[in-house]
């Protein structure tokens, strides 16, 4: 039995322990926020933070996180009111919006690192976390407004 | 110049999207409004307006009633119905926005509900061809000036006053004589008891008294759940009791099963069930390609069983599709004469006795689609009955396609339209939802069929391959008096019919026989192409390798002739006038000629404000160069200018972009912007990167290591966005896709001023490495 606390949550699993995170988080405890897109760790959709570092959920197997402390987009805020989601709001970043959910863990992850990231050090922090619409400019535009003050 | 009205609400993106100075006088003053209003049941109005356009002419046309479209609460919320697909170009806001500002809703206690497919009720719902505001800006200010009518009328019989007394303003109706108020919830009840008034006599609001259209401080109704992961797309949808499936298809388009052993699939955990999946010869339409289904109680089982699936397969007649064999092939044809799709003067003698005559060969190979969601849906088929839930840019259509795929009445399925995760054409074909149908129906239990990457990459509806052969003649003057263009490519309609050689007109008319230079002689051809897999829409979709031809050879005269490459476009677009090609039935996106000509009046305006805002000419480091494109596309008119960098590895990166649109009269030009700003990055990944290539008959790419997209490291710095102000009655035109033409060959030309190489097949790949 692996036992994992998502979202301040204690929940286990008695099956596949090589099953992917992603596919836990999403099929079996229901939390659809984290999303699937390459499942090869090249696109940063299924992004979450593993106690305080951003990870692709999609190659980090339910064994590996046992013991651990999982946050999903769920968990980020109670209200949603981390100061990346406000900042995501005030530029008006999304379009599909598919992509968001990873690409906010990974700036709320990128802040957690560096409070101050400069543009340059913003553009290398999310560069894991394709947007196929195309939102990279105000992407890079929040996650600055978010470390300077929403 | 004004900046656009929105302080402080949308910190970031002010600084990026100017618009021109509106004339809000009137936007639609002088508009002729007629059409009849069935009261019964919703009605398919025939468009007779100041502006007409092919919105009527779509399957199942347009809908005008309030009833089908509006509810008012007691507690006075209301609800409008967005019946189009939300993709990320921003429409289940936008229209709904239309229907509240001329209803006088306050958008702040508007909700937005999704229609499920039903185009007898909704119209047209096929969300495709940067229709939607073209299509629906004037149906739905007609829905929310008939709600808001039925209102006031309401409000005045309640105070027993005439109803010419009262007006609606801000979610209620006032009696300004009297100073008595009524909310909208205080109404619901009385003005649903109202008859619904005639179009005819509807007085639709002044532009000047807008409050939301025209603005764009009017964030996506998304935008909460979106950034808290609320938002519901088609991975998202769970059912009790529901099934997640996987599918293997063929490997080569119309390829079939031969054998499967299930054996070591069964024995993954998690794994349930392995069956056989029903496929359709090829050409297939929208039908499935067929397979094997591995059915688990979770996604990751069900891959992991599909990867332990031992398959065989036989290829059939496409197993040989190898993209290097076929390259020359098109190239060869392409250096022939074809069909003449456009003739004008006489271009073979033009180009023979011309001083001198360049010649451009371009290459654009295959595309896939790669939404960020991979195609996804759930379906629950019980006896004779339907339930889909997908992500469809046409409910519609998926809706008359499940129902013909398992012999059931049309009426009995539902389609259900979550949120799509990107779409970009490829979600207008409904495979999925029918392999998820077809799976519920045989398993009796509902069903996730999830696409991976590699399935989406490896059998998607892939934008066609094609190249594009431009000869153009210049007298001793550098004048060019001859263009001879001849495109080969396959057809999307070899998707719908065996043995298709030629382009369907849609396809000629986008970018090749609507060119609009001012030359005497034109010759537009159009060689034979087979298809050896399946080939469909991609966002902006032929005039991708036309406009990358057209533009990057306007730069090649230029270069040849030594002259400014704005100065050259310029002069090849020449007199403002509507272009009328020497064409029978000039495909126009389906629009009328009358109220979507071809006009370089036009086309002219966005490549003089592009080169006035974009500073065309400026001086530019070393290594940098500055390069235009304008294009017409889904009637509207868009020029970009793209400055690049290109170090001594041959690394390049892009500074600035700059683009304007005219795109007609405009409901939200925040979400413009943002349209715009993502075409470009669309625009870099296919110039950059883009490439599908087959193999014995199979796609060689797998995921975005080997697809490659552009991410945000290497995106432009600055993509800054001018809208033209429309005249009081432009019609509105197409925003989704237009922006992504003009971006290849500007940044071509671009490279051009920057290295001296001339880029003439994509992708640009290692070639500047050299």
């Amino acid at each position: 039995m692996i036992k994992v606390k998502i979202n301040g949550q204690e929940q286990s699993w008695d099956g596949d322990p090589d099953l992917p995170l992603l596919w836990f988080l999403r099929d079996e405890a229901g939390l659809t926020g984290t999303k699937f897109g390459c499942g090869q760790a090249l696109c940063g959709s299924c992004t979450v933070i593993v106690d305080k570092e951003a990870v692709r959920s999609c190659i980090t197997s339910i064994n590996d996180v046992a013991g651990r402390e999982v946050t999903t987009i769920e968990g980020l805020h109670p209200n949603g009111d981390h100061p990346v989601q406000k900042a995501w709001r005030q530029v008006n970043v999304p379009q599909c919006g598919f992509c968001q959910a990873g690409q906010i863990m990974q700036a709320a992850a990128l802040l957690m690192d560096n409070p101050k990231p400069s543009h340059d050090q913003i553009r290398e922090a999310m560069s894991g976390n394709i947007c196929r619409c195309g939102c990279y400019q105000r992407i890079e535009n929040a996650v600055h407004l978010a470390s300077t003050g929403v | 110049m004004n900046f656009i009205d929105n302080p402080g609400k949308l910190r970031g993106f002010e600084k990026h999207i100017k618009v021109e100075k509106v004339s809000r006088r009137s936007i639609l003053k002088g508009l002729g409004i007629t059409g009849g209003f069935v009261l019964a049941a919703p009605v398919m109005t025939r468009q007779a307006f100041a502006y007409e356009t092919g919105a009527g002419k779509m399957p199942h046309g347009v809908v005008v009633d309030p009833r089908v479209f509006v509810s008012v609460a007691p507690d006075g919320i209301v609800t409008i119905v967005g019946h189009r697909s939300e993709m990320g170009t921003g429409v289940r806001t936008s229209l709904p926005l239309i229907v509240a500002e001329e209803m006088e809703a306050d958008w702040s206690r508007v909700k937005v509900q999704q229609a499920h497919g039903d185009e007898v009720k909704f119209g047209n719902q096929d969300t495709d061809g940067s229709r939607s505001t073209r299509h629906y800006l004037l149906p739905m200010r007609q829905i929310g000036a008939s709600a808001r009518t039925m209102l006031e009328q309401a409000a005045a019989k309640r105070w027993g006053v005439p109803a010419t007394e009262v007006k609606a303003v801000n979610h209620e109706v006032v009696h300004s004589a009297s100073g008595r108020k009524l909310g909208f919830g205080e109404l619901a009840a009385d003005a649903a008891k109202e008859s619904v008034p005639a179009i005819e006599g509807l007085k639709l609001k002044d532009a000047k008294d807008f409050r939301y259209l025209t603005k764009g401080q009017i964030g996506i109704v998304d935008l909460h759940d979106i950034t808290t992961g609320k938002a519901r797309y088609g991975a998202d949808v769970r059912l009790p009791g529901m099934k997640y499936a996987v599918i293997a298809r063929p490997p080569v388009t119309g390829g079939k099963l031969v054998s499967f052993d299930p054996d070591a699939a069964l024995k993954v955990p998690g794994v349930e069930k392995v069956m056989k999946v029903q496929g359709w010869p090829w050409p297939s339409k929208f039908q499935p390609l067929g397979g094997v289904a591995v059915i688990a109680r979770n996604t990751g089982a069900a891959i992991k069983g599909r990867n332990a699936l031992k398959l065989v397969w036989d290829d059939g007649a496409n197993g040989k599709y190898d993209s290097v064999a076929f390259r020359k092939e098109l190239e060869e044809a392409s250096r022939k004469p074809g069909l003449v799709v456009r003739q004008e003067g006489d271009a073979d003698a033009a180009l023979k006795g011309a001083d001198k005559v360049i010649v451009g060969e371009y290459y654009i190979p295959h595309l896939a689609h790669i939404s960020m969601e991979p195609p996804v849906a759930v379906a629950d088929v019980k006896g004779d009955k339907a339930e889909i839930w997908a992500p469809v840019q046409s409910p519609g259509g998926t809706r008359d396609d499940v129902a013909k795929t398992l012999g059931i009445p049309e009426g009995n399925v539902t389609v259900n339209v979550t949120l799509l995760g990107g779409g970009f054409g490829r979600k207008s074909k409904c495979d999925y939802a029918l392999e998820a149908a077809l799976l519920s129906k045989e398993l009796g239990a509902p069903v996730k069929v999830q696409w991976t990457r590699e399935d989406d990459i490896q059998n998607g509806f892939l934008h066609t391959v094609s190249a594009e052969r431009i000869e153009a003649g210049l007298d001793k003057s550098g004048k060019v008096i001859a263009w001879r263009h001849r495109s080969v490519a396959p057809s999307i309609a070899s998707t719908f019919a065996a043995g298709t050689v030629h382009q369907a007109p849609f396809e000629i008319g986008m970018g090749l026989a609507d060119m609009p230079f001012e030359i005497a002689n034109i010759s537009c051809e159009n060689p034979e192409a087979a298809a050896h897999t399946r080939i469909g829409w991609f966002r902006s979709v032929s005039n991708i390798p036309r406009a990358f031809a057209v533009q990057s050879m306007v730069g090649e005269i230029a270069q040849a002739t030594g002259r400014d490459q704005k100065d050259m476009l310029l002069e090849l677009i020449g007199s403002p006038r509507i272009v009328k090609p020497n064409v029978k039935d000039l495909w126009n996106y389906g629009e009328p000629q009358d109220s979507y000509p071809i006009d370089t009046a036009r086309l002219r305006k966005v490549v003089e404000l592009v080169a006035e805002k974009g500073e065309w000419g400026r001086k530019v480091p070393k290594g940098h160069g500055l390069g235009i494109a304008v294009h017409r596309s889904f009637v509207s008119y868009i020029a970009t200018i793209v400055e690049v960098a290109v170090d001594d590895k041959g690394k390049l990166s892009v500074p600035r972009v700059d683009t304007a649109i005219d795109c007609g009269t405009y409901v939200n030009p925040e979400r413009i912007a943002s349209q715009i700003e993502g075409a470009a990055i669309m625009g870099l990944s296919l110039a950059k990167y883009g490439e599908i290539s087959f193999k014995d008959g199979k796609v060689q790419q797998k995921n975005f290591d080997d697809f490659q997209v552009v991410r945000i490291d290497e995106s432009p710095v600055v993509t800054n966005v001018y809208i033209v102000p429309p005249n009081s009655d432009t019609p509105p035109s197409g925003v989704g896709e237009p922006g992504v033409p003009p971006f290849a060959p500007a940044l071509i030309n671009a490279i051009f001023a920057a290295t001296g190489k001339r880029i003439r097949s994509l992708p640009i790949g290692k070639q500047l490495e050299a």
